[in-house]
């Protein structure tokens, strides 16, 4: 039986299978607002799929998932789309849009199909480019900007409607070490703003900054915890195989590839 | 973070919110200009040549000019309304699509027309006949026209059934590839063995402006003022759809029924002007294209930019059609396809250079 769940963006005993295969098998997990959880797993863990049942793109089978003591479903999907933002990892964007137009965008949830922007808007707009440091690309095509920098004005659009729960998909899988540590930092400072963010995650150092980590591994929970945690040698392995090493480094725990033993 | 930005920072971005404000009027109002440079040139071009004042006279009822308001005022404006269907709906597939190269037949109307005409042209025993009787069987008073319409509208219904509704984007390009292609093959079967209609039906195919009329003028407008609201209601979701159609349903729109609204009312326009007007090419594809490149992405702008662009575009060819090889003419579908061709391809080039 769920239960209210508690203040936060919870998963509670959620399965869901696609065309008979399940994908998620009795997954719980909270997102609270003002935290950074990373989501890590193998390919095909079913790790893009929790984030869709998150986000109330797919509905799960078994299980609910309770946005602010309210069960998602019972969300309009306008009020839906205030409270939660969604960044996917599909390559798409408006390539003829500007970076100002696009971010626009995140506003819909507000303005229907036919509102017009109002000075809240405005503000929320310009907070979102502020944070994400695109105010000076407002006027260029996003087919003319740099990954990194089409991938923050993205996260603009994302953050343009306010959301109290942000969910990203692999938001640094195609980015070079600087966007990948500048992308990081900026997900980091979010917290300040009472954002809840989930990232989806291929390599586990990204994750160490996180504020907790959830293991996904055959579309089951392995582990949450801290970092420190969960990034171990044993749990590691016995997903990724003998190649994983895990070494300390200033108190912190870095994951590398070695030869299998 | 400063949740309230300064007054000077946010009055110097509020003039900022629009792409250039300027390039958008001076685009919209050179469109504007072309298209009574079209009407004028329209009606007093041809092979009699018209004075503007006779013009002027005919239109106002003063002196009466069958040439100008039985044939040459409904031709441009039947052109007009023609060209401004197939680039509205045009740039309505290529957002719904995702796709540039997107064009208002995709989901088979086209096929779905001709095979509709052809239909009537083999009841009635000939294109003139199945059009100028007004009436494919003696009893039953409907045109080619209606079969055209019929045709088209039929062929997408049963896109829209084979690819299972309108969620998977790529099964309907496929379903109407198929349906194009099996509509084809059942039209051409038809044709066989009977040269009076293959020359009937081809005539229809290649696009002509010649059989409008005042009927398929008000026809067409009428489903052109029903189905325009609905333009204005899309342009938001068009333009979110280009963040991919997972992050737009993110966003709160309700995609499934938007989608089918889109596919409805594209489909209503373009078999009410392939029904009267042929199969015309290339103007629903070319005109939001070039237009895109002007405005930008917005479809708030490039919707109506891609009616008044293809309106002017598909005038302006029916006017050269007319004017070109007179007293004869050119079947304007041809030509459209013949200019629209080497444009596009320049588009193409250009896009590649930048």
């Amino acid at each position: 039986m769920r239960d209210r769940g508690t203040e936060g963006l919870c998963v509670q005993d959620v399965s869901f299978a696609y065309r008979g295969k399940p994908v998620l098998e009795g997954v719980s997990l909270e997102l609270h607002r003002g935290e950074w959880l990373a989501l890590l797993g193998p390919n095909g863990a079913g790790k893009s799929t929790l984030l869709r049942v998150m986000a109330g793109l797919l509905v799960p089978q078994s299980g609910w998932v309770v946005l602010e003591h309210q069960p998602l479903a019972q969300y309009s999907s306008w009020e839906r789309g205030q409270k939660l933002a969604f960044l996917l990892q599909t390559g798409a964007f408006p390539e003829d849009l500007t970076a100002l137009e696009t971010v626009r965008l995140g506003r819909t949830p507000y303005l229907g199909l036919l509102g017009r922007e109002g000075k809240e808007d405005l503000e929320a707009i310009q907070w979102a480019m502020k944070v994400t440091q695109t105010a000076a690309l407002r006027e260029r095509l996003l087919s003319r900007l740099s990954g990194g920098e089409r991938q923050r004005v993205l996260l603009a659009r994302a953050l343009a409607g306010r959301p109290r729960y942000l969910l990203l998909d692999e938001p640094t899988a195609h980015l070079d070490l600087h966007h990948q540590a500048e992308f990081s930092s900026l997900v980091a400072g979010l917290r300040a703003e009472d954002i809840g963010v989930l990232t989806v995650l291929h390599d586990p150092n990204l994750a160490r900054t996180a504020d907790r980590v959830v293991f996904l591994a055959g579309g089951k929970l392995k582990a949450v915890g801290a970092p420190a945690e969960v990034l171990n040698e044993e749990l590691l392995r016995s997903v990724y195989g003998d190649w994983v090493r895990v070494r300390q480094l200033e108190g912190e725990p870095v994951v590398l590839l070695g030869g299998p033993r | 973070m400063a949740l309230r930005p300064n007054p000077t920072q946010s009055a110097s971005s509020r003039g900022g919110l629009a792409r250039p404000l300027t390039r958008r009027v001076l685009v919209f109002a050179a469109l504007l200009g072309l298209l009574l440079l079209a009407l004028v040139l329209g009606v007093a071009e041809g092979t009699v040549k018209i004075g503007a004042l006779e013009v002027i006279q005919a239109v106002t009822g003063a002196v009466p000019n069958p040439i100008i308001t039985e044939l040459r005022l409904p031709r441009v404006l039947g052109a007009m309304l023609v060209g401004a269907v197939l680039g509205l709906c045009g740039a309505a597939f290529q957002g719904l699509f995702r796709n540039p190269l997107a064009d208002p037949y995709l989901m088979g109307s086209a096929a779905g027309a001709a095979f509709g005409v052809t239909v009537a042209v083999a009841l009635a025993g000939g294109l003139t006949a199945a059009f100028s009787t007004n009436a494919v069987f003696e009893r039953i008073p409907v045109s080619a026209t209606l079969f055209g319409f019929l045709g088209a509208v039929g062929a997408v219904a049963l896109t829209l059934l084979l690819s299972g509704g309108a969620s998977r984007t790529n099964d309907l390009i496929l379903a109407g590839v198929l349906v194009s292609s099996v509509l084809t093959s059942l039209t051409t079967l038809l044709l066989l063995h009977d040269a009076n209609r293959v020359f009937s039906v081809f005539a229809y195919t290649v696009g002509n402006l010649a059989f409008v009329g005042w009927d398929g003028v008000r026809s067409i407008a009428t489903y052109f003022l029903l189905t325009l609201p609905l333009f204005f209601l899309l342009g938001r979701t068009l333009n979110a759809l280009s963040l991919g159609e997972e992050t737009a349903r993110s966003l709160g729109l309700p995609l499934g029924r938007l989608k089918l609204v889109i596919i409805g009312a594209v489909t209503l326009l373009t078999a009410s002007a392939v029904a009267y007007a042929g199969i015309i090419g290339f103007v629903g594809l070319v005109a939001p294209h070039a237009l895109r490149r002007i405005l930008g992405g917005d479809y708030r702008y490039l919707l109506p930019a891609s009616a008044l662009g293809g309106a002017v575009l598909l005038a302006f060819a029916d006017l050269l059609a007319r004017v070109l090889v007179a007293p004869a003419e050119l079947p304007v579908g041809v030509l459209t396809t013949l200019l629209g061709g080497p444009f596009f391809l320049y588009l193409m080039w250009r896009g590649r250079a930048r």
